[in-house]
């Protein structure tokens, strides 16, 4: 038989569009189980294990049939465009959820599978899920950020670790050498990933109970004012090779103090043994230290065709199992139950830093409350840089905010 | 053109008078040509469509609309999310940002490229292999480089390598992409599109420069021209004309679609600070970011296009592009 090139190319072109049909959907993984299908949502967590034991979870349930997939990138985005359609997740991990996806009606209302258990929730992290006094999500484990400093450092500089911002600023200068900085709040400045943290410990939040502005205060520049000192300073580690959520400038000598999370933990253990302890963000003026937490929560997508089965999921892997939760906060990363009641079982989480980080986030703790919507955030985020790099006034760039954020609570009240 | 279309009227009916098999036969057409055509330009055709068309006349749709987290929106604003934009500073301000980076990246791509063609192409030896080296960067992705260019030569601690270069004479380490004032995070930027792209533009201007007539040298020598910028000013230039304003033009749309060397080299986990920030990047955190703010994203990105569109008109009239056809 002879082929034309002409034959040769169509078949080439009409097979090209058959394959492009074909696509992967990711169902031959994770579970087992008889009932409906569901699909199951995670974000790539850094740990090793941590895969691998979502996947035992969810092969362990028997009434559906759950396939986890493990999404590694950038997660809030791939999550944001899947609930658009129909395609989704039906149960997910959200960072958040943020308030429009609840507005949206995008995410399904948890509240029932909470009765009898609620109280056992940790309140700084369960009360970012609730809206109108619904629970929209689970908290599945607490991340908290803190200050770890380098104890030998300090001692040579003859410096205690510092209990006010006053000192911090002060304690970074003098710590700062032609080798090594005094401290790093990441490769920005710290404009994101401080975020609300300096408000907070200037005794300000950053929306009110009753929905307005926390920070319309003269407290609030003068605390930015002070990151902006360090900048100035050149106290503050720059354009590292790894940036704040990875402990390697600290325990490679390139800065003293720097400001990480709590997963940090058992790098910073191993790398520096007891060469180093942890502080909340310290306080500024009349307020208190402070330290953020958060929760990554399992939530349920309104689009899955099964809403009732997956929310039966999870209340099975998130309220009723409390074994997997236990083991999925403790066995892998480092991270604090979500639940009180396992929290004070942990012993790994009794002695040395990993007791304080503890006690930082029962006494400390602040969660970005619900209605700081990412477009609040932005504006925050933009003005803070300008402050801390640019050296911009914060009293102009905070009314700017004021006004925004004003703004966008209203939008946000109105629905 | 006229001549083409009586071509194909005549063509036609022969063709009708010859087959008389069917409808299928008409339908595909002499020598199967419609069949093949469409077989050929379908797909493509379908796709264009479906990913290209769609998504834009969808997205004007949502501009009109408070569309947040979703794209089947029902809250209709009218000329809101228009007004909010141009009112929004940071989006302004992102235009601002593209303008000064373009009217920087296009004349210093067209002078290197130029000056790398005119050197390479003076070369009697090696040739070929001057050619390939400054070439090559083009074929390395922009995502890449970025990365390069971050973690590795412009980092800002001390082992950077540019930092390593001024050590060495006594300076301080300098935080490239986190400073602000100097705004070194510029050096960086353009730096990696220099070395991207003057290797590609220098290749269009070599062929541009083979096909300058040795005569033309060979006249200018004979009426006393002296070799170098004279000959260089009066011949060279003006023939590589047809190859210049490709080349603007090529840049300008370079430097109106820069999202991915500015996107990796200064966003991180929590989003991405407020200088040298091009609207791309600007209207990805606002429409695809957790922002999620469809209506007032597509708005922004329907105010770019229009923009775009001016300029682009704009730069048509002043080269004086399709003037010939017209004549």
């Amino acid at each position: 038989m002879t082929i034309s090139r002409r034959g040769l190319l169509g078949t080439g072109a009409a097979l090209g569009l058959l394959t492009a049909c074909g696509s992967h959907t990711g169902r031959d993984d994770g579970g087992s189980g008889g009932g409906p299908e569901l699909s199951q949502w995670y974000h790539q967590y850094g740990e090793q294990g941590t895969e691998q034991a979502v996947k035992k979870y969810a092969a362990a349930y028997d009434k559906a049939h759950v396939t986890v997939q493990w999404r590694p990138g950038n997660y809030d985005e791939q999550t944001a465009a899947a609930l658009l359609t129909d395609s989704g997740p039906d149960v997910f991990e959200v960072n958040g959820p943020t308030l429009d996806q609840i507005q949206g009606k995008q995410i399904a209302d948890l509240t029932g599978l909470f009765e009898g258990v609620k109280d056992d929730f940790n309140p700084a992290v369960l009360a970012p899920k609730t809206y109108d006094g619904r629970i929209w999500a689970i908290p599945q484990v607490i991340d908290m950020q803190m200050l770890y400093y380098r104890k030998s450092l300090l001692a040579d500089a003859g410096v205690e670790p510092p209990k006010t911002l006053d000192e911090l600023v002060d304690v970074a200068k003098k710590l700062t050498s032609k080798k090594t900085k005094g401290l790093f709040l990441g490769n920005d400045g710290g404009a994101g990933v401080l975020g609300g943290t300096p408000l907070y410990a200037a005794g300000l939040e950053l929306v009110t109970e009753d929905g307005k502005v926390g920070f319309d205060d003269p407290a609030a520049a003068r605390a930015l004012g002070k990151i902006h000192q360090l900048y100035a300073d050149k106290s503050l580690l720059l354009g590292a090779p790894s940036d704040w959520s990875d402990p390697s400038a600290f325990v490679q000598g390139l800065t003293a103090m720097q400001w990480s999370g709590l997963w940090a933990l058992p790098t910073v253990q191993k790398e520096l043994g007891d060469d180093f302890g942890v502080l909340p963000f310290p306080k500024d003026g009349a307020g208190e230290p402070s330290v953020p937490v958060g929760a990554y929560g399992a939530a349920v997508s309104t689009r899955g065709k099964h809403q009732q089965a997956a929310k039966d999921y999870l209340k099975w892997l998130w309220i009723d199992r409390t074994d997997h939760q236990e083991d999925f906060a403790l066995s892998y990363g480092f991270h604090i139950p979500a639940r009180i009641s396992l929290a004070k079982k942990a012993g790994k989480l009794r002695k040395g830093a990993a007791a304080d980080a503890v006690r930082f986030t029962t006494d400390h703790g602040c969660a970005q409350p619900l209605r700081w919507t990412p477009a609040s955030q932005t504006a925050y985020q933009d003005a803070l840089s300008r402050i801390i790099k640019d050296g911009a006034s914060p009293d102009s760039e905070l009314r700017k905010v004021v006004r925004k954020v004003s703004a966008e609570l209203d939008r946000v009240k109105k629905k | 053109m006229s001549l083409r279309q009586e071509g194909r009227r005549q063509a036609i009916p022969r063709q009708r008078g010859r087959r008389q098999g069917g409808t299928a036969r008409k339908w595909a057409g002499a020598q199967n040509r419609t069949l093949w055509f469409w077989i050929f330009v379908g797909p493509f055709l379908l796709g264009l469509g479906v990913f290209t068309y769609i998504p834009l006349g969808w997205s004007v749709y949502l501009s009109f609309f408070d569309a947040h987290n979703t794209v089947t929106p029902s809250d209709f604003v009218g000329l809101g999310n228009y007004t909010a934009m141009l009112k929004n500073e940071a989006f302004t301000e992102s235009l601002w940002t593209f303008l000064v980076f373009s009217l920087f990246i296009v004349p210093a791509t067209y002078a290197l490229s130029l000056a790398l063609a005119l050197m390479v192409n003076r070369q009697r030896r090696a040739q070929a292999f001057f050619r390939s080296v400054f070439f090559l960067p083009a074929a390395c992705s922009y995502v890449v480089a970025a990365l390069i260019w971050k973690m590795s030569l412009f980092n800002g601690v001390r082992f950077g390598l540019a930092n390593t270069v001024l050590g060495w004479f006594g300076g301080d380490q300098i935080a490239w992409l986190s400073t602000t004032d100097p705004p070194w995070y510029w050096a960086v930027i353009v730096t990696v599109r220099l070395w991207l792209q003057a290797g590609f533009y220098m290749v269009l201007f070599l062929a541009g420069l083979q096909r300058i007539s040795p005569t033309l040298y060979e006249a200018a020598a004979v009426d006393g021209a002296r070799p170098g910028w004279q000959v260089f000013r009066h011949i060279t230039f003006p023939q590589l004309r047809a190859t210049s304003v490709a080349v603007v033009l090529l840049l300008v749309i370079n430097a109106f679609q820069a999202f991915d060397e500015f996107y990796n080299l200064l966003s991180d986990a929590r989003g991405y600070p407020p200088y040298a920030r091009p609207p791309l990047v600007y209207l990805y955190y606002t429409a695809l970011g957790q922002g999620q703010n469809l209506g007032l994203g597509s708005a922004g990105a329907v105010l770019l296009a229009l923009i775009i569109a001016v300029v682009t008109v704009g730069q048509a009239k002043w080269f004086g592009l399709g003037r010939k056809e017209a004549q």
